[in-house]
């Protein structure tokens, strides 16, 4: 679990170039969005592209992102259930 | 109809032309297949929030775009206007490799809505929230051309005041590199390298005291060499002054067969210090931003840095400048500027 947490920490900070955060900056129940990382409504798209390009898992109600992208740990707990890949 | 002037301009080139308040003092000696853009300290021009999805040509654009608005002491302008040959072509490559190596699933979004032509115009008026008319040309070798056409015409007709025009490109990585295996397998093929950059200018109706005025310009498609010399005479004509009277031609010379469009239009001009100033910053389909540039901090300063002069030798007073640029015979232009 620490692992896939730590994987999820890299590819949020390359795939979103996160540039000024480090993994360290990041902790597991830091929140995503809105006041925590800063992340928006199109670094939500690129992680539901992520979830199903790495991990074979399809989102298909936009609203379970809200509650899926609340943190790596809860993210992280989502894919451990649901990964394909 | 109104006059059109220049109340500002910044370049950001190979050479230190942005955050250098020298004019082309220290040249950076260039070589090679491509040349990059010396980038400036974006931090001091854009947020890390917003800059963390712009690719090289925004964040020359905005930056540019930025310091162009500061030195004309100008908060919103009534139009933005950008050209572009190649627009955001990093973010196009990106978009494009990822379709073909997801075989066409997978398509992540940032990069293909970045990947737009007039995404840098977009990012300065998000930047400014400014709603005021927003357009970008996309016209090769006359791309900054046709958005400073426009950026005259809006002002002529007084439907602006003030008005942001700039020219971008940014170099990529692939379609850059065939191009340069194209160019290098030809013998007569361009001889300076590739390159890239923002110059971005405020113009403006209301006159200032030793303003530069764009006097007036013509672009055209297609001319023959035999012709030129006849549009050039045509273009003097229309704005009634002799060709004896041209001060300086900045002429677009990058070294290849066509540089002899260069030779017949430098015949016409006798009286002219010809410069060039492709040799220091590259070819780019937007590279006259940079020769507009130099012509307007030429005539501000009545100097000429010697690393410009092509031919002849530099006058005590400069009062008229001509630009004349074209890419491969085709796409020509001509800009003239007074003081």
């Amino acid at each position: 679990m620490n692992e896939l947490r730590q994987e999820l920490k890299e590819k949020i900070i390359e795939q979103l170039n996160l540039e000024e955060f480090t993994v360290a900056d990041i902790a597991d129940d830091d929140v995503l969005f809105g006041d925590g990382l800063g992340l928006d409504s199109i670094d939500a798209l690129e992680l539901i592209v992520m979830l199903d390009k790495d991990y074979g898992i399809q989102l298909t109600d936009p609203k379970e992102g809200k509650e899926i992208f609340k943190s790596v740990a809860v993210l992280a707990d989502y894919i451990t259930e649901r990964r394909a890949k | 109809m109104k006059n059109v002037y220049l109340h500002s301009a910044v370049s950001i080139s190979a050479q230190n032309t942005f955050d250098s308040d020298g004019f082309l003092e220290d040249i950076i000696s260039v070589s090679g297949s491509t040349v990059p853009a010396k980038y400036p300290n974006y931090r001091d021009y854009i947020s890390s929030s917003a800059s963390r999805r712009m690719a090289t040509g925004v964040k020359m654009g905005v930056s540019a775009a930025t310091k162009a608005l500061q030195r004309a002491q100008l908060g919103q302008p009534d139009a933005i206007i950008t050209g572009t040959g190649m627009g955001c072509i990093e973010d196009t490559e990106k978009f494009l490799n990822t379709i073909i190596d997801n075989n066409e699933e997978f398509l992540t979004p940032t990069s293909f809505i970045q990947s737009t032509h007039n995404t840098v115009g977009a990012q300065i008026a998000l930047g400014l929230k400014c709603k005021a008319y927003n357009n970008t040309y996309v016209h090769a070798a006359v791309s900054f051309e046709s958005a400073l056409m426009d950026a005259q015409l809006v002002l002529q007709q007084e439907e602006a005041r003030h008005v942001l025009v700039g020219g971008v490109d940014e170099l990529g990585s692939e379609i850059i590199t065939h191009m340069r295996h194209m160019e290098d397998a030809n013998a007569n093929g361009i001889q300076v390298p590739f390159g890239e950059g923002a110059s971005f200018f405020v113009v403006s109706s209301e006159a200032k005291s030793n303003a530069i005025q764009l006097v007036d310009m013509a672009v055209c498609s297609t001319v023959s060499e035999n012709t030129i010399q006849q549009k050039l005479n045509d273009f003097l004509i229309k704005n009634e002054i002799q060709a004896s009277a041209i001060d300086v031609l900045i002429s677009g010379r990058n070294g290849d067969a066509f540089d002899s469009y260069y030779n017949n239009v430098s015949t016409e001009l006798e009286n002219a210090t010809e410069l060039h100033y492709k040799h220091l910053i590259g070819e780019f389909y937007t590279a006259s931003s940079f020769g507009l540039w130099t012509a307007y901090e030429i005539l501000n300063r009545q100097d000429i840095p010697k690393d410009l002069i092509y031919k002849g030798e530099e006058k005590s007073e400069i009062k008229y400048i001509l630009l004349y640029n074209q890419f491969k015979g085709r796409d020509h232009s001509f800009i003239l500027l007074k003081r």
